[in-house]
């Protein structure tokens, strides 16, 4: 078996690149958030959202959902063909990752038949923008612990609660809400899953400033919100299970992603190009061997997350044993990839490295500044690399629980 | 390159020779077999040797004009993996890239003679390219052969010969009058030359010293006055080969670990529930993971263009030597006081791993050629 296009599929890449050339927007004037994490302003945001509506129009999003909830039905290596281009073309990111990556996937998988032609079509133009209110203050990684409430009253829940790191909240239409139905019941079984409306009463946003400055995430009060009992994703107390497929999602640890990325391309060769233009004492930084040990390490990792993506449609190559573990180990992976590239980027640059964007002198306008610091949004967000290491070791590997 | 031109392939009939060599070698490399293996001069088993010879195995890149396969580097990668995977002790590795060599330099009359009955593993032959110097460029041989009436008369000492005691026939490369030029020297010629033994850190390996002492060859011994291309390539297959082999010997003491972690307990449960201990053991998974996207990326471009083949190959080299290296120190560590004695089977993967990853090039020797390759 071989990894080789057909000539269809060769002329479908053709297309999608022909396109992309041609659509690609313009670089705005005001500066872009790096990510879907760290989206501030409203400027920002509709031009993201007009990219990612051009997007789905021209029939790169969605390829590989049901036509009948607005996806265009076919096989999944049309929307990873896609997905490789966009990278290549380095078009902008899309702003719904939540929606098109895992509350969407989610929905078709467990959702109503009603909730599938409500929300998904929506989630891919845009027009509908998804949030997820899975943390609190005081439950993080310890997440089935948290402690907002969702009371039955007739066709209604009562929402009492305080989520926190909401990516996006100020524009969401809806959450992807976890809350506890049952107090009583064991941390695993009190919980339920809720497609929540944003636009509701007694719901509080208030925005939070992260280390760079921008804003992005939030927290979201809920006093006493009532939201229809149809919002249920599963059945009452069975929350968790939806929350846990959710974030396999998220992870990439399950595929059936609308498709797009979900922040600004930047690949170890980009770093090279850096490399060529910072200077270190008074020579070119990458005449420096030490720079030049760490680069052609970090060109061997992307050269493996490459492959690797590839190995997944060679089922027989495929660790015997583990053969679901490419999926389950991409996110932290990649995640921790990108944070050390940053920081190379950065340390790279020598008396450079303490300038930040902004300043008229900061090699690359500061993006690898912000690009090690936004990192840890990944490295972080969607469960932390040590809960990351967790799962891996006691789901992949069975060892025992710490 | 970008991600869509990057190839890997998986063939069926590498499935089926890896799946042949998984089990074969799983039954009958038992631990306790390889440390009687180990104690013997040659160092492996001459009745499994046979078995392996019968299922092609030595055969597998060699044409079929000349009795073997025609297959290449994608299947010899599928047995590799397993033979390290199960720390399988054989001059494999020898007497293929002895094969290889003497496929590529080799004059038509040699190739005759000699390349059916090594298909056969009735031969066997090895490389002699280093010297006392160590170093690991194929083009650094300052040894010279001298033309002597017909024929030629070699001087100087080769080092790190692998199954050099146990080798029918020998390739040398020398100096010839200022050209780089192989060898082959025949079994007779051959069991006259002084081989001395090599105290290797693999035990499970054999090596020698060859000193040629003034030995003289016929005209006829002489394959290439040209021989730096065929031994640029046989070092790019020693890459790729001794990269599966690393990835199946990192998977091999993972698992040896892994155990240890489920059923070791200490303050009333298994070790493998720390977090010092777990992360680190997901750490090695996930470095041979990628060790082995790119083992089978290097063996699928293995035949493509130069430069592409070169990157992988070497990309995999220093991958793999750090994932093993790594892999066998954690192991070591993770079993505890036991892991250092010599009743564990840590230290036989090990011992490998410390061979290995210094045989034909380290992860620094091959990331700043990388450097060059890539950046410059």
């Amino acid at each position: 078996m071989f990894v080789q296009e057909t000539p269809e599929l060769r002329e479908f890449r053709a297309e999608v690149a022909n396109w992309l050339r041609e659509n690609k927007p313009r670089p705005p004037k005001f500066r872009l958030p790096m990510s879907f994490l760290e989206v501030g302003t409203d400027e920002q945001f509709q031009y993201l959202r007009d990219w990612q509506q051009k997007l789905y129009e021209a029939g790169y999003l969605g390829m590989a959902w049901p036509r009948e909830y607005g996806g265009y039905g076919k096989p999944q290596i049309y929307q990873d063909i896609a997905n490789e281009e966009m990278a290549k073309a380095r078009v902008p990111f899309v702003i719904n990752v939540i929606g098109l990556s895992w509350a969407g996937p989610a929905v078709l998988r467990m959702g109503t038949e009603k909730q599938k032609r409500r929300y998904i079509k929506k989630i891919l133009t845009a027009e509908e923008i998804w949030c997820q209110g899975f943390s609190e203050p005081d439950y993080g990684s310890d997440l089935a612990s948290l402690k907002t409430t969702a009371r039955r009253e007739g066709d209604r829940y009562i929402i009492n609660g305080h989520k926190i790191w909401t990516t996006l909240a100020t524009y969401a239409k809806h959450m992807i809400l976890l809350a506890r139905t049952d107090p009583e019941a064991p941390k695993y079984r009190g919980l339920s899953f809720f497609l929540c409306p944003m636009d509701l009463p007694g719901i509080e946003i208030r925005p939070i400033t992260k280390m760079t400055g921008e804003l992005g995430f939030n927290e979201v009060i809920f006093d006493d919100v009532s939201i229809p009992a149809d919002t249920l994703v599963g059945q009452e107390g069975q929350g968790w299970l939806v929350a846990v497929t959710t974030l396999a999602y998220e992870r990439g640890a399950i595929g059936g992603q609308a498709g797009g990325h979900p922040s600004q391309i930047l690949t170890a060769s980009d770093v090279v190009e850096l490399a060529r233009e910072a200077r270190r004492d008074g020579r070119p930084a990458i005449e420096d061997p030490l720079i030049r040990d760490e680069l052609v390490k970090f060109l061997i990792m992307e050269r493996t997350i490459e492959l690797n993506r590839k190995r997944l449609y060679i089922e027989k190559l495929l660790t015997p044993g583990r053969p679901q573990v490419l999926r389950f180990m991409s996110k932290l992976f990649h995640s921790e990839y990108i944070q050390g590239l940053s920081e190379l980027a950065v340390r790279i640059q020598g008396a450079y490295a303490g300038l930040f964007a902004g300043d008229p002198c900061a090699l690359a306008d500061g993006i690898w500044q912000r690009s090690y610091m936004n990192s840890f949004g990944f490295t972080i967000g969607g469960g932390t690399s040590e809960i990351q290491r967790n799962i891996l070791g006691e789901r992949i590997l069975g060892l025992a629980k710490g | 390159m970008s991600g869509s031109d990057l190839l890997i392939s998986y063939s069926d009939e590498q499935a089926m020779l890896h799946e042949t060599a998984t089990n074969l070698l799983a039954k009958r490399c038992t631990f306790e077999a390889l440390r009687q293996w180990m104690e013997t001069p040659e160092g492996y088993s001459q009745e499994l040797w046979r078995e392996t010879a019968e299922l092609g195995w030595l055969g597998i890149a060699i044409p079929e004009a000349y009795g073997g396969y025609g297959l290449g580097a994608p299947e010899l990668v599928s047995v590799m993996e397993p033979m390290g995977r199960y720390l399988y002790p054989s001059p494999f590795l020898a007497s293929t890239l002895g094969a290889q060599l003497l496929l590529w330099a080799g004059t038509e009359d040699q190739k005759r003679s000699w390349l059916p009955d090594i298909a056969k593993g009735q031969i066997l032959i090895t490389v002699a390219l280093m010297e006392a110097d160590g170093s690991w460029e194929p083009h650094h041989v300052k040894d010279r052969a001298i033309p002597l009436g017909d024929g030629y008369e070699l001087t100087g000492t080769k080092h790190f010969v692998l199954d050099g005691q146990n080798t029918d026939l020998l390739i040398a490369a020398f100096d010839l009058q200022g050209e780089l030029s192989l060898f082959l020297l025949e079994p007779h010629e051959v069991s006259k030359l002084k081989k001395d033994p090599e105290n290797l850190i693999d035990l499970s390996r054999r090596s020698c010293r060859i000193c040629f002492d003034g030995l003289k060859v016929p005209g006829s011994a002489l394959m290439t006055r040209d021989a730096l291309h065929p031994l640029r390539k046989l070092h790019r297959l020693a890459w790729v080969l001794l990269s599966a082999e690393m990835a199946g010997g990192a998977e091999g003491v993972f698992q040896l670990t892994l155990d240890y972690l489920k059923v070791r307990t200490q303050f009333g449960r298994p070790i493998g529930g720390f977090q010092a201990l777990k992360h680190p053991i997901v750490n090695i998974m996930i470095a041979i993971e990628n060790a082995r996207a790119l083992v089978y990326h290097s063996a699928t471009v293995f035949d493509g263009p130069e430069k592409e083949a070169e990157t992988a190959a070497r990309m995999a080299k220093a991958h793999t030597s750090d994932t093993y290296a790594y892999a066998v120190n954690r192991a070591i560590q993770f079993h505890g006081a036991i892991g250092y004695t010599w009743e564990c089977n840590a230290h036989l993967f090990f011992r490998r791993a410390q061979w290995a990853q210094y045989a034909f090039g380290d992860a620094i020797h091959h990331r700043r050629h990388l450097a060059e390759l890539l950046l410059d």
